[in-house]
Parts: C-alpha cells; structure tokens; sequence
C-alpha cells in the first residue's frame, strides 16, 4: 500500500552505486530514521544522479525535492538533499552532499549542479543559491528567483544580519 | 559577488532584435493570478521568450518555520496555499505526526473529518480554478456561478472552524473542533444542491465551442516535459499520467475511500493541452464530491459523534520529534506539497523546514511550453496551470 518506505531498494541501491562508481561514491548512509538516505560525494553527484535516472532498475526520472542546507554556524557546513522518485517503481530514495565552508564572503560552498538532468533542479537550485548562498557549477541561469536582483546576503543562512536600510528604506526588526 | 548570469540576462534584455520587443505582464495583471510578472520577449504577436518573475509574495515561511514550534507554523501554512488551507495544513500535520510515530493511533472519526473538509477544500480550490479560468478566457458567466457555489463551501467550513479561508484547524494530534451539530445534513443538503450545478457548468463552459477553441492544443505539455519539470497534480495528470498521492502514497483513510484519478484523454485537442488540464480539474471535482459522501456515510453511521468524544484528546503535550530528517508530501489542490523536516531531537522547533510547492514547479514550466505561441494564448497557458502566488513564493 504505502511506497513510501524505500528500503526494500536502498541496499540495491547503495550495490548498484559502488558497482559503477567505485566504493568511495558512497560516504555514508544514514539508515535511522524512516527515510534512510545515502551520503554521495559531491564530485560525483551528477553522474549518480544521471545512472539513477537512466538505469531501467532504478529509473528515479521525478525529482522530486531539492533542499539547500545549513548545517549551523559551529558546524560551518553546507549540503544539499535530493528527494528522488520513481514513477513507474514508485520507490523513493534520498541523496544527500555536503561541504565545510568557512562562510567566508570571497566565495560561495558550491556543488555540481543537476538541471541537466532534471530542469526542475533549474528553479530549485537558483532558489537555493538565493536563499542560502550555495553555488551550483554549471547551472545554466543562476540568478536570484525569490528576492530581488539587488538583494545582499542570503537570509536562510544561519548567521544573516538584517541590511539596516533596502533602498534608503529602514528595514524594521 | 559578480553574478555571470545577471549580467548575460540584463545583456539579453538591452540587446534585442530589431523585430524584437520586450513586454511586461504583471505583477498587477488579473491575467496573472495574483503577483506574477512575466517579461515577455515578443516578435508582433509572437511570444519568442518567456522570463517568470517571482518573489513578489515572498514571506519567509522556511524562516518562521525555523522559528517556531510545529504547532505554531500551522498558521503560517495555511498562508501558503490559501485557497487550500486544509489540504496544506493536513499535509504538514501529517508529517509531524509519522516523525512523532502517532500517525496510527489517530481516531477514524478525526481522520475521516480531516479527509472530508480537505475534499470540500479541494472544490473550493478547483472552483477558482475553473471559474478564473475562464474569466481569463472572456467567459463571465461561470466565473459568478462558480464563486456561488465556493461560498456554501466557505459558510460551512467557517462554521466548522471560524474562519472563511484560513482555518487552522488540523492540529497534530488532532482537531481544533469537532463538527458543529448538524454539519454532516447541512453537507448532504449542499452535496444534493451541488451535483446538478456541475451538469450546468458543463453545459456552460466545458462543452462550449468558443472555450475549446481557446484552449485545445494550446500549451501542449508533453508527459516527459512535466515529469523532468516537476509538475505534479492536474497538470501532470493532463498529460495522461496516473499518478495521485493519495492512491500511490495511500495516506490518511484514502485507501479506504472509493474514488477515480482523472487523466487527460485529449478528448477535444492533444493530449496535455489547456483543455485536458481545464478538464481533469472538473473531473476532480466530481470525485472529491464521491469521497465526501463517502466520508458523510461513515460519518452518520459507524462512526457518529459520541458525547464524550474529545477531537484535543490525542493532542501531545509536547511535540518533539527523534533526531531525524523526514520528507512528507500529499496531494494538494495544486499538486505535490512537500515538507522537509530536519530535527535534532532535542528542541521543538525544527532545524530546517523546506517546502516543495507545487505552483512552484508547475510555473517552471511555463518557459519551454509557451514559446512561439501567441499572445493571447500565453494567457490561456498561465490560467490553465492554476498557480497560487502564496505558496510559490512562500
């Protein structure tokens, strides 16, 4: 009845993965819980990614969430969760990447992107960046979606301070 | 931070064509749904490029949910879809409650209250649908008879709940409320009313030649364009894709309840036009209506309200989830709405919240289907994907 628990493949899964990508594909997996997820390295999230798609086995063609994180300041790291659905399998699985960043201004945490597997990432990715500052390599159109073009900062990041004043209008805390 | 594709966008922008023109729609255009701006690169009549602008509704509802307690961002979840308030908050509720592992032991009697005033919800929400579709078209008519009969569902919801759209009414755990006494034959009475109007509206509008010559094979959505897009809902349904959450997922007492997934058959154009996604919606409706009489029967029957049936009872004193990440989603109006969570298991405020709106990724589309149509046409694909500003931008 309920496809929503997606351990029946995850094992499968996790084989089919180190099969094609040698055993470092996989960090760790993170099996407590109701949803286990799989921790992939981010070098390699697009091709994963891409066989998880093609493989007639698994065929997750729905993307279905992609989530920015920030895993805290003290942590000062960065990831990214993908919510994957099969259609025809009905079958579920979530990847995750990660990154340590130093929050430093000069640069962004940056990840590979997949739009080129899914154009729905194309939204999720630009909204990720918006809110949360992670960039996404070779996405085709990484602008701001939700805030404006001129906006500084990325407000969902855990150490974001309020601008004082937006376009000589006091921001009011 | 130099941003590459700002500047290639403001490039595009000022280096048009000589037969180019650049044309603003919205943020204040009725056609739009509410605050949407489309910028438009247009060759006379031709739309060549289509550049969605969001975020004019932007309020923060990841940060207040990381703000504040599961029961507290209830309100603000019925602010995301607010045309659909229950089916949002039912969808949340339900996801707090399986990370809290409670999920089970919720009475049949609230579960079947919650699956009846989300599928009066769901009307409501395909209602607007339908009559502002065709409002968008140039048909006034079914626009009035449409809200007409939106206001018995919201007199009656207010009754249940006090409120007319936001209701905050599913609570984890629970409900607000049980039904006011005489609910379930005041529903049975609109029920009765409602069936005939539906065969009217029909006659009106979806039988009606200048309504189909609008939209048949207009903004044809292929089926392997909506799923690599995301969509989900009608407008993946349209497309002829059977996939429901409510039937594949079978949350809540859904398997228990009989009912039909409409799918688009291309019966006046192609497959996945305006007209099959108008369509799927109307049908919608008639199978929401199947599920609430459904949901009355066991309601006045083995299931009827006892004096001493508390909605609050089940209600967790405090609500703090095991260290877990947790994605929910259920059928929305709209389509997919997802949650995810990620809880540390310590506090009883979420570390993340991330939602998945269906508006969000049905708009994304909107750029690969409405290129090289009209004008004219690009509003007839705009009303048929039935975005809600509140829940895209969130």
């Amino acid at each position: 009845m309920c496809a929503w628990h997606p351990d029946m493949n995850f094992e499968d899964i996790t084989e089919l993965l180190t099969e094609k990508f040698g055993a470092d594909v996989i960090e760790a997996a993170e099996l407590p819980g109701l949803q286990p997820a799989l921790h992939i390295k981010p070098a390699l999230i697009t091709a994963v990614c891409k066989e998880l798609r093609d493989n007639a086995n698994t065929y997750f063609d729905f993307l279905a969430c992609l989530s920015g994180v920030d895993y805290g300041v003290e942590e000062s790291k960065f990831g990214v969760v993908y919510h994957l659905t099969s259609i025809p399998f009905k079958t579920s699985v979530t990847l995750k990447v990660s990154k340590k960043h130093g929050r430093s201004n000069d640069s962004l945490p940056s990840f590979l992107s997949v739009s080129s597997v899914w154009r729905a990432a194309d939204w999720y990715e630009r909204e990720a960046y918006d809110l949360l500052g992670i960039s996404f390599e070779n996405h085709p159109d990484l602008r701001r979606i939700l805030l404006p073009d001129d906006w500084v900062g990325h407000p969902l990041r855990r150490d974001y301070v309020n601008l004082e004043y937006y376009k000589g209008i006091k921001v009011d805390t | 931070m130099e941003n590459q594709a700002l500047t290639n966008y403001q490039k595009r922008m000022q280096e048009l064509g000589a037969e180019e023109m650049v044309l603003n729609m919205g943020p204040q255009h009725p056609s739009t749904h509410g605050v949407l701006r489309l910028e438009l690169i247009t060759d006379g009549e031709i739309v060549k490029e289509v550049f969605p602008h969001v975020g004019y509704l932007h309020r923060c509802f990841e940060n207040h949910a990381q703000h504040l307690t599961y029961q507290q961002t209830i309100p603000f979840v019925d602010r995301l879809d607010y045309l659909a308030s229950m089916n949002s908050s039912h969808a949340w509720v339900m996801g707090v409650e399986r990370m809290l592992g409670i999920d089970k032991d919720i009475p049949k009697r609230i579960e079947y209250i919650r699956v009846l005033v989300c599928e009066l919800n769901r009307i409501g929400s395909h209602l607007i649908a339908v009559g502002t579709y065709g409002i968008d078209i140039g048909a006034f008519t079914p626009f009035l008879w449409c809200f007409r009969d939106r206001e018995h569902i919201m007199n009656m919801l207010e009754w249940v709940t006090g409120a007319r759209m936001l209701y905050n009414y599913i609570w984890v755990g629970g409900l607000f409320y049980d039904l006011p006494v005489g609910f379930e034959e005041r529903c049975r009475e609109f029920v009765d009313y409602f069936k005939p109007k539906m065969d009217e509206l029909n006659r009106l509008l979806t039988d009606n030649q200048i309504f189909i010559s609008r939209t048949a094979k207009v903004g044809i959505l292929p089926l392997e364009v909506a799923i690599n897009y995301g969509c989900s809902g009608p407008m993946l349904r349209a497309s002829g894709l059977k996939w429901d959450l409510r039937r594949v997922d079978g949350y809540s007492v859904y398997p228990e309840l009989e009912f039909d997934i409409p799918v688009g058959k291309g019966e006046v154009g192609a497959v996945g036009d305006c007209w099959d996604r108008y369509k799927v919606r109307i049908d919608e409706i008639e199978q929401s209506v199947r599920i609430i009489e459904q949901c009355l029967d066991r309601l006045q029957k083995e299931l009827k309200r006892t004096p001493d049936f508390d909605p609050r009872a089940k209600l967790p004193k405090k609500i703090i989830p095991k260290a877990q990440d947790f994605y929910m989603r259920a059928e929305n109006p709209k389509g997919e709405l997802g949650f995810y969570f990620i809880c540390d298991g310590k506090s009883e405020i979420p570390k993340r919240v991330k939602c998945r709106a269906p508006s969000f990724n049905n708009l994304s589309v909107i750029s690969e289907i409405s290129r090289g149509v009209m004008i004219s046409d690009l509003i007839a694909i705009i009303g048929s994907i039935d975005i809600v500003l509140g829940e895209l931008d969130r």
